[in-house]
């Protein structure tokens, strides 16, 4: 039986990663913005097996309240098995370019937030001396594009906040994963031309828990995503300056 | 992309997802919408050339489920393969399920689908409780046979006109374990069929037969009948649910794989598989009910230019019926791989213009070619003499003449429509296409 955190939970990754320990018959605590879809999940994961199932509506820019939450769902559980960080926007590029004030709400969205609740759970975790943090960050983090660099650069400082993290809590036994999707088919990405590269929801959320069992400290979903950014992030920049991607 | 599964008609259309149940009605500003689960069904009803369709497989949670009562609610963009996953182990299974898992709670209400039980179970329809309709002036209506009746009765079978289903309750039926008992008979023609429908209606809760109908003179209508009943305590209480493991087939296969020669060379293989002409043993419900389920995009099979299915329904008092339908499919020399025949029950769905209803139906399978257009043409003339009728889930062909003789019910359906829903079907069959 495992005790597993998930923030962001009404995401369509997330939701598909609760089915699968909801199918373990683990005890669940959801956290997310909207309090009626949380709901909608729990119901749903209840019937699908969990043992339990708690939920925590926080918007979480609302950092005044991280302290709390955590509190809550460490008490409730009885500890953390497992938490997954799975909360983030997308943004939109050409609004972030004309008016800091969106870059800001992308990097507070996906990063400052992380930052702020993984400071937190950091700590609880290395006394507890065991573990599994779980962040999804992107391969748009890799390497910065002129598409979309103000998301990429949230995800590289979300990449770069948990590689750090992971060498600090080594020594206590607890690990930290980084998950880095490539595109996915969910409702963040609805707006997209969906193509060969594409994955669904669900087989995502097949890597992360099989990353998170193994133990993996990094995770390119699907695995052939560390390929492409393996070829990606070896183009000299002054090419890659010129690239349309 | 969406499309429909005989990935014909080809259309241009819009997509606006629901991903809440919670969410409010779409805006698409003029144009019309239709909800869309799986693209199971094989035509049109689920496709909206140059309008929106709403995909609905978002609303994919379970709401309540009583173990105890086997009373299942969930939201419509659940599959039928999601609920057996989940029912059976606890002892529970589908009413009724048609020859697919791969479809919605929420399209098997609005095409009010079938399967091998409706002689002795009715429709989906006939096990839906209650759903709850969102309509485009905001309004969510709770329909059942006691509230909003009508719209109940005009949703079921309404080809998903009558307003998006948001989650719908149905009840389950116990099993004690995941076994099917089943009795195989091998026929020589159409009078066999008969003779075996007779001997095996009263007692086999599922009854279906494959049809090889590129057989011609007296082994016209020679098959393989199949009668099925949930096993019993005899065949153990193992509840598992085997993982699906489809064979997914990656590629359009080229159009001259399916000839009239590797088609009729299929048929007399299949035909002769079964050496002995009876024999009775346990299989497990994915093999029983969903045989194709095992080759994922099997309708790549037919290659780029799509498949048409042909269902109809036609009494069987008069044996001659169904005779001239074969003779014809026969001399056509138009093969189909797939041809399924069935004797339909008299329980009456709920639905206003519900495909089913007592009869015999026949299905067949074949590419999209002129010569199996003029096929149809000759088919429906049959049909529509007879009294039959067409499936709307499967069609792309029937005129909005034929339409109106085969649901001479469907003006009825009318009023019940919301005014913001339409489907490249509905156009076709009401003549607003042209």
């Amino acid at each position: 039986m495992s005790k597993v955190c998930i923030i962001g939970a009404t995401s369509a990754i997330a939701q598909a990663v609760a089915r699968i320990y909801a199918g373990r018959r683990a005890d669940l605590y959801l956290v997310g913005r909207d309090d009626s879809r949380l709901t909608t999940i729990a119901d749903d994961l209840k019937i699908r097996g969990a043992s339990s199932v708690q939920q925590f509506a926080l918007d979480l820019t609302d950092y005044d309240r991280h302290d709390e939450m955590i509190a809550r769902a460490w008490g409730t559980l009885g500890g953390m098995d497992v938490v997954l960080i799975a909360h983030g926007v997308l943004g939109v590029q050409d609004d972030c370019q004309k008016n800091f004030a969106e870059a800001k709400n992308v990097f507070d969205a996906n990063f400052t937030s992380a930052a702020s609740l993984l400071t937190l759970l950091a700590n609880k975790f290395e006394a507890q001396k065991a573990g599994t943090i779980a962040v999804i960050s992107s391969v748009a983090g890799d390497r910065g594009r002129k598409s979309n660099y103000v998301y990429g650069a949230s995800k590289a400082a979300k990449t770069v906040f948990t590689d750090g993290l992971r060498g600090r809590l080594l020594p206590s036994g607890v690990n930290v994963l980084t998950i880095k999707p490539g595109f996915v088919d969910t409702p963040m990405t609805k707006d997209f031309k969906k193509g060969l590269l594409w994955a669904s929801a669900d087989g995502i959320a097949k890597g992360i828990v099989k990353a998170i069992d193994k133990k993996k400290d990094i995770a390119y979903l699907p695995f052939f995503w560390y390929w492409i950014m393996c070829i990606i992030k070896h183009i000299p920049e002054r090419i890659f300056k010129k690239l349309s991607i | 992309m969406y499309q429909s599964w005989g990935r014909y008609p080809h259309v241009t259309q819009d997509t606006a997802p629901l991903f809440w149940r919670g969410d409010a009605f779409p805006d698409t500003k003029n144009k019309s919408i239709i909800p869309h689960g799986l693209g199971r069904s094989y035509g049109d009803v689920c496709l909206n050339d140059g309008n929106v369709i709403i995909p609905m497989r978002n609303l994919n949670h379970f709401i309540s489920f009583d173990t105890k009562t086997g009373l299942l609610t969930c939201e419509s963009g659940v599959s039928l393969a999601e609920i057996i996953k989940l029912v059976v182990p606890h002892g529970w299974f589908l009413p009724v399920t048609p020859g697919t898992k791969f479809v919605t709670v929420g399209g098997a209400i609005a095409n009010d689908v079938h399967g091998k039980n409706h002689h002795v179970a009715g429709t989906f329809g006939n096990h839906v409780k209650s759903f709850v309709l969102l309509r485009s002036d905001g309004n969510r209506l709770i329909c059942s046979p006691n509230e909003n009746s009508e719209l109940y009765s005009a949703t079921i079978g309404g080809m998903g006109l009558t307003g998006i289903i948001l989650q719908a309750t149905i009840q389950l039926i116990p099993i004690t374990n995941n076994r099917i008992a089943v009795t195989s008979v091998k026929f020589k023609c159409l009078d066999d069929f008969f003779a075996l429908s007779e001997r095996f209606e009263k007692d086999a809760a599922y009854t279906v037969s494959w049809i090889d109908c590129m057989a011609k003179g007296k082994s016209l209508g020679r098959g393989h009948f199949m009668a099925g009943n949930h096993a019993g305590d005899e065949a153990g209480t193992v509840l598992t649910v085997p993982p699906d493991k489809g064979i997914p087939i990656p590629i359009d296969f080229p159009e001259f794989v399916l000839n009239n020669l590797s088609i009729k060379l299929f048929n007399t293989a299949y035909y002769h598989r079964q050496q002995v002409r009876e024999k009775s043993f346990l299989a497990d419900f994915n093999s029983f009910f969903y045989p194709l389920d095992s080759v994922l995009d099997w309708n790549r099979v037919y290659g780029k230019r799509g498949l048409l299915q042909y269902q109809c329904l036609v009494p069987y008092e008069d044996t001659s019926v169904i005779r001239s339908i074969l003779q014809t499919i026969s001399d056509s020399g138009q093969g189909s791989f797939l041809a399924v025949m069935k004797i339909m029950g008299n329980i009456p769905s709920p639905g206003i213009i519900s495909f089913s209803g007592p009869g015999i139906t026949l299905a067949l399978d074949f590419p999209v070619t002129s010569n199996v257009l003029a096929l149809f043409k000759k088919l429906d003339t049959i049909v529509r003499s007879a009294g039959g009728r067409l499936y709307s889930a499967k069609d792309s062909c029937m005129t909005a003449e034929d339409f109106k003789v085969f649901y001479p019910d469907w003006e009825r359906l009318v009023k019940y429509i919301d005014p913001r829903f339409s489907s490249s079907f509905w156009r076709r069959v009401t003549g607003e296409a042209e």
